[in-house]
Parts: C-alpha cells; structure tokens; sequence
C-alpha cells in the first residue's frame, strides 16, 4: 500500500494520511494504534469494502504488482475474492444465522474458482479438521447458533484460509473471545498462517499480542503511520517518542502493582503537530 | 422434552395449528361455499325471516344460525363472505408484502440514493389518513374487488417498507455480510442470498399480519358500502344489516363479527407461531 488517502465524503479532514505500509509474503504485520487511529480502516481498503461513506483520495494498494483501487468494481470484488480474506473481529455476527456452515465456507470456493461441490466441500472438512475440530461433517451442516463463540471463531478461520488467499486480514480476531479462548485461538492463527505461508495483516490494539505473533508492525496515529519496523528492533527501542509512550503504557505481567502509565501530554502534542504537519502538505498539494 | 424449553416448544405449536386449522377451514369454506352451504345466500323469503339460530326457539330446520330480515341463510352468508374476505387476504397481503418488502430491502440495504427516494416516499404516503385514503380511492376507480385490493396495496405497502427497512439495514451492518463480499459476492447476490433469509421471518410475521388487516379493511369498507356490489355477501355488509335489527335479530350481527374476529386472531397467530418456526435462533 504507498501512500494511501481517505476522508469521510465531504468531510475537511483525512482518516488515513499518506498511509505506505507493505507486507510480504509469509510476513505477519501487527497494525497498531488507539481507537479510531485508522487500523480498522486500513484492513477495510485492502479488502474493499470501507464504508459506502468514506472515499479514497489518492495512493494506491497493490497487490501482486496490481493496484486494486484501478480495477472495475467487480474485477476488484473477484480479485479480492480469490486472493485474500478476513478474518472479523466478533465470531457472533461474523456468520449468516440463516445458513449453514458448509455453504458458508465452500461459496466462495465454488462461486469464485469456480471448484465442484464435492471438492469445496472436502477442502471445508480438512480445514475443519486443521482448526481442531473434532467432527467437521456435523459442523458443515450446523447453523452458526449451535457452535460456541470459540468454535466460531476456529470455523471463521478455517473459512479464511480456504481458498489459499495470498493475504489475510485479521481484524481484531481476539478481542470479542474469552481471555482463555483468546491465547488458543491466537496459537491457532500463527500455526494456520505459518503452515500456509500466508501474508498477515494483524490488525490489533494490544502490543502483546504482537510480540507473540508478528515479525514487523506498524504504529498508527490519527490515519499517520509513526512507526514502521521490524519486531526485532521496535520492542528493546521504538524510534518514534509515542510508540515509546505506547509501549511504557502497556500493562506488565511481572509487575502487576504497577500503576498505568498514560502517554505523557507532551508526546501527544508532539504527534499531533506532526498530523497537522501532514495536512499542511496535503492542502498545499 | 420435560425441559422448560419443550414446553414452551409445545404451546406455542398449539397456537400455530389452532390458527392455521381455522383458516384452513375457512380457506375450504371459501373455495366450496356453492355446494356445502345449505341455502342460497341470496335467496329472500319474508315469512322466514329473523329467525333465531338452531337452539333456540321457532328455528326451521336448515336454518343453522338463523336467517336476517330478509329471511337469507346467516350461514351460507358467511360461507360466500368467506370468499371475499380470502381473495383479498391472500391477494392483497401477498401484493402488499411484495412490493413493500422488496422496496424496504433496496432502501435498507443498498442505502444512497435509492434510501433516500424510498424513505422520502414513505415519509409522503404516511402522511395521508389511510381510511380516507381509501374511500377516495375506491370512490375514484369505482367499488369492486380489484378495487379493494389496489386500495390496501397502495396505501399499505409503506408498513413493509418502513419494517423491512430498517431490519435490512441492521442486518446490512453485521460482520457477516462484509465477508460475504471480501469472499467475492456482489451486492446483489448478497442483498438476496445473505441479507434476505434474516430478514425473512420478519416479512411472513408481517405478511401474516397485513392479511388479517386485508380481512379488516375489506369488512370497513363494505361495512360503509363501498366494496363489491351490494348483492354478494360480505362479513362487512352483513355487520352493517345486522346493525339495525341487533335487537330483534343480534345473530345477524353476531356471527359474521365472531367470524371476523377468529380469522384476524388466527392470521396474527398464525404469523407468531411460523416465525418461532422460522428463526433458526429462537428454533
């Protein structure tokens, strides 16, 4: 992705300023940043579906070489559908309450690679079968009501890999889980992708998480990208200071008594000038 | 199923084939109302008429529920009423929820502009008075049973809309439907294969519903005259002859009212119990 740009429609300030980040093959990349930082909406341009309100100003979003935002609406739809996959946040809505689980996860299979019934279906059951579950020819003929939250979340992940996507956005996926399905399910994702080989974009607001699963990540302010960096190097020293403040802030396991350390006001002011400075750039411009 | 669950499974079964058991009577009453009832519905005869029904009485044997003031079999009234009263159920419940369901679908899941002439739409229709809506209508195109149907299709079919809207758009926002088109469905196919089913149950508890108000509506209106010609028997006419000798003769207003009234009770019900039916998460 190279220097992407979006705004509410009619909107004067931008969501996502200049964003570039990239993810290679086989790489997992940890998306970082408060709550309304644009981490979110990252994953929803790669996979096209933003908001009907939001509108792409300029950059581009390659993948494999093409630009996704170029292609006719259902090109990209059918690109997107056979390279690359979600994995959503909240296992509860994320499933059709009215269909059942097979047709779910084969649709896209048959649909768009246009794969035979019998051969989506195998696929489904030995996906099924790689998430640990333990009878996935009853789970293809469930609805989604009679699985537990976590077994949802397994089939979800299953469905995402289904198709070999090239690149997996997981947005969130631990967040709605139990704090003891959370560790499982994260073990899970790291295992599937490592097997696969398959690129991540691991959208994410909790650092720990992205020390156990990613190799780089990418800090995210107010739609500016602060840091960009390898795991290796951003958890002994963060270059940027709010990334620094960030990391302090997070809880830590051996000292639990600590207090919270909030991000001090003046590494605030200090990204803050840093997105305005971005804007006079783009006003100009 | 000794369960708390179960039992409720069971009563509300029974709902269910109580309602769907009077309609489908009534269904069958309406289909062959010229051979199973006893008289002719049209058929006058002043030295029987106001006679009481078969418990009581100075009855003559054939006379059921008793004849009116001008001495025509209540029953067989009501049978052939049952005629007029399904067509416009069925009929105008089905075109109603059609149209309605389909435009609040669009507005609901597709949003944008389309939304916006949808809702203004509704907006504009609500703002009318339905009942003298309808009788300016009828009284445009003249009485008659496609009349009553254009009538209730055209002023009831915001009732869908607005409901089936706003479901649509609820459903529209879950995850379900974003990876549905991650995984490559156009808006269509996911309007119709996702959002659809959801929204599913919801139509038939309403299709059910307008149905019974189909059945109201028809009954008000002949009730005031103005529905199909004055000779053929309708629930509603007979309520409004049956006015003016209540106490003479209360069985020509009474039965064709306690008709009415189970069949629009057994519609809502009916509507109530298929939708625990339908829901997959209430099943």
């Amino acid at each position: 992705m190279r220097n992407l740009s979006a705004r509410v429609r009619g909107a004067p300030d931008r969501l996502l300023r200049d964003v570039s980040l990239s993810v290679a093959p086989g790489e997992v990349r940890g998306l970082v940043g408060e709550s309304g930082a644009g981490k979110s909406m990252i994953g929803k341009a790669v996979l096209g579906i933003l908001p009907r309100a939001v509108e792409v100003l300029s950059g581009e979003i390659l993948l494999e070489g093409t630009d996704l935002l170029r292609l006719a609406p259902a090109d990209r739809r059918r690109r997107i559908g056979a390279t690359c996959a979600l994995i959503p946040q909240d296992p509860l809505t994320a499933l059709n309450p009215s269909r059942r689980i097979g047709p779910q996860m084969t649709d896209r299979l048959i649909d768009i690679l246009g794969w035979s019934r019998t051969k989506a279906q195998d696929r489904a059951r030995d996906l099924l079968a790689e998430v640990q579950i333990t009878d996935p020819d009853r789970v293809l003929r469930q609805y989604p009501h009679e699985l537990s939250g976590g077994m949802r979340q397994r089939v979800l992940i299953a469905a995402a890999f289904a198709a070999e996507p090239k690149l997996i956005v997981a947005d969130e996926p631990t967040t709605a889980l139990d704090v003891t399905v959370q560790k499982e399910v994260l073990r899970l994702i790291a295992g599937m992708q490592a097997r696969h080989g398959t690129a991540l974009l691991f959208v994410t607001h909790d650092l720990g998480v992205v020390s156990k699963v990613c190799q780089s990540l990418t800090v995210l302010y107010g739609g500016l990208v602060v840091e960009n960096t390898t795991l290796r190097d951003f958890f002994p020293a963060p270059a940027h200071p709010y990334a620094r403040a960030l990391l302090a802030a997070t809880p830590k396991y051996t000292d639990p008594g600590s207090s919270l350390v909030p991000v001090p006001q003046a590494v605030l002011d200090g990204v803050q000038a840093q997105v305005v400075a971005a804007d006079r750039g783009w006003r100009n411009g | 199923m000794a369960d708390g669950r179960g039992q409720v499974r069971r009563r509300l079964g029974l709902r269910l084939w109580l309602s769907a058991g009077w309609l489908t009577l009534l269904l069958l009453a309406a289909l062959l109302a010229p051979w199973i009832s006893p008289k002719d519905p049209l058929a006058q005869d002043l030295f029987l008429a106001r006679l009481p029904p078969f418990w009581m009485d100075g009855t003559e044997p054939g006379y059921w529920l008793g004849t009116d003031s001008l001495g025509r079999d209540v029953l067989s009234r009501i049978l052939h009423g049952a005629r007029v009263a399904m067509t416009v159920a069925l009929v105008a419940g089905t075109l109603t929820c059609v149209i309605g369901a389909a435009l609040g679908l669009l507005a609901g899941f597709l949003r944008g502009w389309v939304d916006m002439v949808i809702s203004r739409l509704i907006d504009i229709w609500m703002a009318f008075p339905p009942v003298l809506f309808s009788i300016l209508l009828i009284a445009v195109i003249g009485p008659g049973l496609g009349a009553i149907i254009l009538a209730i299709v055209v002023i009831d079919w915001t009732r869908f809309a607005r409901v089936v809207r706003a479901e649509a758009m609820a459903q529209g926002a879950m995850d379900y439907v974003a990876s549905a088109q991650v995984a490559g469905r156009g808006r269509t196919g996911t309007m119709l294969v996702e959002v659809l089913p959801n929204v599913l149950p919801l139509i038939v508890v309403l299709l059910t519903l307008e149905m019974g108000i189909a059945v109201i509506v028809e009954a008000i209106l002949s009730f005031v005259n103005l529905s199909i010609s004055t000779d053929d028997p309708t629930w509603g006419g007979m309520i409004a002859e049956g006015r003016t000798s209540v106490h003479q003769a209360w069985w020509v207003l009474v039965f064709p009212l306690i008709t009415l009234f189970l069949t629009v009770l057994s519609f809502s019900q009916l509507g109530e119990g298929l939708k625990d039916r339908f829901d997959p998460v209430l099943r």
